[in-house]
């Protein structure tokens, strides 16, 4: 990732309550323009939190709190002049789990073209439905059956069929939070390929349990720990020549 | 000895069968040192008791069942050739006379001499048996504790037999429950055919008229029993309800499931569900003195006619009636639609009302329909507030101004008063609420299935 690259997310300081439960001690890094960045680190460190403060998903939680300061494009995602809708279509989101909605998987997809008026006449629709799901990789497998559910889809389509729906938005930023834990090998290998290939458009954070997923796909590499950040750097670096000891021991497999 | 002290006789019976038992199975067990009892020492208590008490208790049912009839006859066959001789109605008034001399009740007119003298029979055999089934029971109820007593070794396997008696005891009792239910139905459906051989069915389900003639019991002057303006206004009131219902449940279940804050929602839903606990005799009160009035006046102002006793003022009531168990279901399956799917829509930049309207809702429908379906068979089985509410007037409109009258009122109706049980005037009744069981059962089972499957499908 050559450093010239605009910064796109700049987080400082960010801490997150739930409760009197602190769950991150003061965040602070840059996500450059069109990189994969991706997240590691031991379960309950806070990558989720982390990611969710990026486009204010945590707002749906009581009593989780927020504090510092995360600019999107130099402007503060927290100023209440912010529609926080505008916000998650700029900044979409696929979770852990694929959730699609218990519709076809033509409204999956439209569903949100249509909320954000992206659509005039009903071709333009069907034109982002299709493009969506051939980004996805979905188009061949579904194209006979867009009328039928969303969730009769296998995991591994339902999948994309949730990465399709997000990017038939044309958000900047893709956030995926563990995208590929729930699948087989083959259908991780197409997702991992279809990261690849939306790095030319998006902007990807996406948090893996899996080492070598993270140094396949990703640029850069941030490792978490209990809540901090503990070293961020180029993939290659982060893996091979670790800067701190923790990180060594984690991606080594000796953090116990 | 009463039956009622036989009982409690039992029952202390059972206590004792138990401590005998366990502190026999200790002893079994202390003196078999080396051999593992199989059973813990309540099932060996709990088995004597049962051997106890159980064998006795069938010799008490079957006594209390077949002795009757037989004492019965042991006292006819006393009496007089000449009473003999009388047809067997005419016998069953003398026995019954007879009975009621030997309880001291007294009968009509004075008892001849051999009536006091079968009374006197009657009571000493009323004695007698009493006193050979106590003795008959004491026997067996000692029997049965000795020898279960004397069976218990560490190898008897009382757990399995006390395991079987509350087993048959659990599927007698659930027996019950769908015996009589069955029972319900057949005799509804013996009387509806009864009234059927008066009335074609035909004439039934498609008359338009209700009119059946009170006081004129006869072929030709037998009025004319059409079942539709009874089912068309219920439909009307049951509409009405469902229309207040329906959107005020549903923004309620909306609003509690999606807005509420958790203190509030605990606070308010029970409160809700107090509307369900009112009886609907209270509700009546409500729509005759004060809903049907306002309503009247209320038509006035805006120059509607609108009768005071009418379909709207009953549906009204009813609708507010029911909001509960609309309110309450919703707000249970809107609870159920899994944050990842509200998640989901918010992440795409949906507004919370978005998400609600287009996601929660779509996902949760199948089991508000069914909630929505319950809600319904309840409003068309409801009888106090259409009673006093909606003027009790048989006549087939569609006008919800107007007084109506419905199937469960006229059940009410037919039923109450002085009437021959074996007219047509009151069989009706029978078949009309066959009619309404059939629609509610379908309508609950439509319900149910379509909660079930909803149920079933984040699972
Ligand atoms: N909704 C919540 N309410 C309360 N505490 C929460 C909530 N979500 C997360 N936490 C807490 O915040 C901390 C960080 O959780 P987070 O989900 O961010 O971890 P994570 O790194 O994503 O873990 P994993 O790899 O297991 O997904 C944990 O201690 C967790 O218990
Ligand atoms: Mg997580």
């Amino acid at each position: 990732m050559s450093n010239s690259a605009p910064v796109k997310i700049s987080a400082s300081d960010v801490k997150v309550f739930y409760g009197d439960n602190q769950a991150l001690h003061g965040i602070s890094m840059d996500v450059y323009q069109h990189e994969v960045i991706s997240f590691i680190g031991p379960s309950g460190c806070g990558k989720s939190t982390f990611l969710r403060c990026m486009n204010r998903m945590n707002d749906t939680i009581d009593q989780c709190r927020v504090t510092g300061s995360i600019l999107l494009d130099g402007r503060d995602i927290h100023e209440p002049a912010l529609d926080v809708v505008q916000l998650r279509a700029q900044v979409g989101m696929v979770f852990q789990k694929p959730n699609p909605f218990p519709k076809s998987i033509y409204e999956n997809i439209a569903y949100g073209p249509k909320l954000h008026g992206l659509a005039e006449r009903k071709a333009d629709l069907d034109d982002i439905v299709e493009s969506s799901l051939r980004r996805a990789g979905l188009w061949n497998e579904v194209k006979d059956r867009l009328d039928q559910p969303g969730t009769g889809l296998s995991g591994g389509q339902q999948q994309r069929l949730c990465i399709a729906r997000s990017i038939a938005v044309s958000p900047e930023v893709i956030l995926m939070d563990e995208p590929c834990s729930a699948l087989d090998p083959i259908a991780t290998s197409i997702i991992e390929e279809l990261i690849d290939e939306l790095k030319q458009n998006f902007t990807i954070v996406i948090v893996t349990h899996n080492m070598q997923q993270a140094a396949r796909v990703s640029d850069r590499t941030a490792f978490f720990h209990l809540g901090n950040l503990i070293e961020i750097g180029n993939t290659n670096d982060v893996f091979t020549n670790p800067q701190q000891k923790r990180t060594e021991d984690y991606i080594t497999g000796r953090y116990g | 000895m009463s039956n009622l002290s036989l009982i409690v006789v039992l029952l202390v019976l059972l206590a004792l069968g138990y401590q005998l038992g366990m502190a026999r199975s200790r002893k079994v067990a202390t003196v078999n040192s080396d051999l593992r009892m199989h059973s813990r020492p309540h099932h060996y208590g709990m088995m004597v008791g049962l051997w106890a008490v159980l064998p006795a208790f069938f010799i008490l049912i079957l006594w209390l069942w077949l002795s009757p009839a037989i004492i019965n006859s042991m006292m006819l066959s006393q009496l007089p050739a000449t009473v003999l001789a009388l047809s067997a109605d005419e016998l069953r008034v003398v026995s019954q006379r007879i009975s009621n001399l030997a309880n001291n009740f007294g009968v009509v007119a004075d008892a001849a001499q051999w009536e006091l003298d079968a009374a006197e029979h009657l009571r000493i055999l009323k004695a007698n048996s009493a006193m050979v089934l106590t003795s008959l029971m004491a026997v067996i109820a000692a029997v049965g504790m000795l020898l279960s007593l004397l069976k218990i070794t560490p190898r008897l396997k009382a757990r399995h037999q006390v395991e079987r008696v509350v087993k048959a005891l659990l599927i007698l009792c659930s027996t019950v429950a769908i015996l009589t239910t069955i029972g319900i139905v057949l005799s509804m459906v013996g009387e509806t055919l009864k009234f059927f051989s008066y009335i074609p069915p035909s004439e039934f389900f498609f008359g338009t008229t209700w009119n059946p003639r009170f006081s004129t019991v006869g072929i030709g002057e037998q009025g004319s029993f059409g079942l539709v303006p009874l089912l068309a206004g219920t439909a009307l009131i049951a509409g009405i309800a469902m229309l207040v219902a329906i959107p005020l449940g549903l923004m309620v279940a909306i609003y509690l499931a999606e807005y509420a804050p958790v203190k509030l929602r605990n606070t308010a839903k029970p409160l809700i569900e107090v509307l369900a606990g009112i009886p609907t005799i209270v509700y009546g009160f409500f729509a005759l003195v004060t809903v049907g009035p306002f309503l009247r006046d209320l038509g006035a102002a805006i120059g509607l006619d609108i009768n005071a006793t009418s379909a709207l003022t009953a549906g009204v009531v009813m609708g507010i009636m029911i909001i509960p168990f609309i309110s309450s279901l919703s707000d249970d399956i809107i609870t159920q639609v899994p944050k990842s799917m509200r998640d989901g829509s918010l992440g795409l930049g949906a507004t919370k009302s978005e998400t609600i309207l287009k996601v929660v809702l779509p996902a949760a429908l199948p089991g508000i329909v069914g909630a929505v379906l319950l809600a319904a068979s309840r409003a068309i089985g409801e009888t106090m507030i259409v009673v006093l509410a909606a003027g009790n007037s048989p006549a087939l409109t569609a006008n919800p101004f107007e007084a109506v009258s419905t199937v469960t009122v006229t059940i009410v109706n037919q039923l109450t008063g002085d009437n021959d049980f074996s007219s047509p005037q009151s069989l009706v009744a029978f078949a009309l609420g066959l009619t309404l069981f059939v629609i509610t059962l379908l309508l609950n089972v439509i319900a149910l299935v379509i909660v079930r499957k909803y149920r079933e499908q984040y699972e």
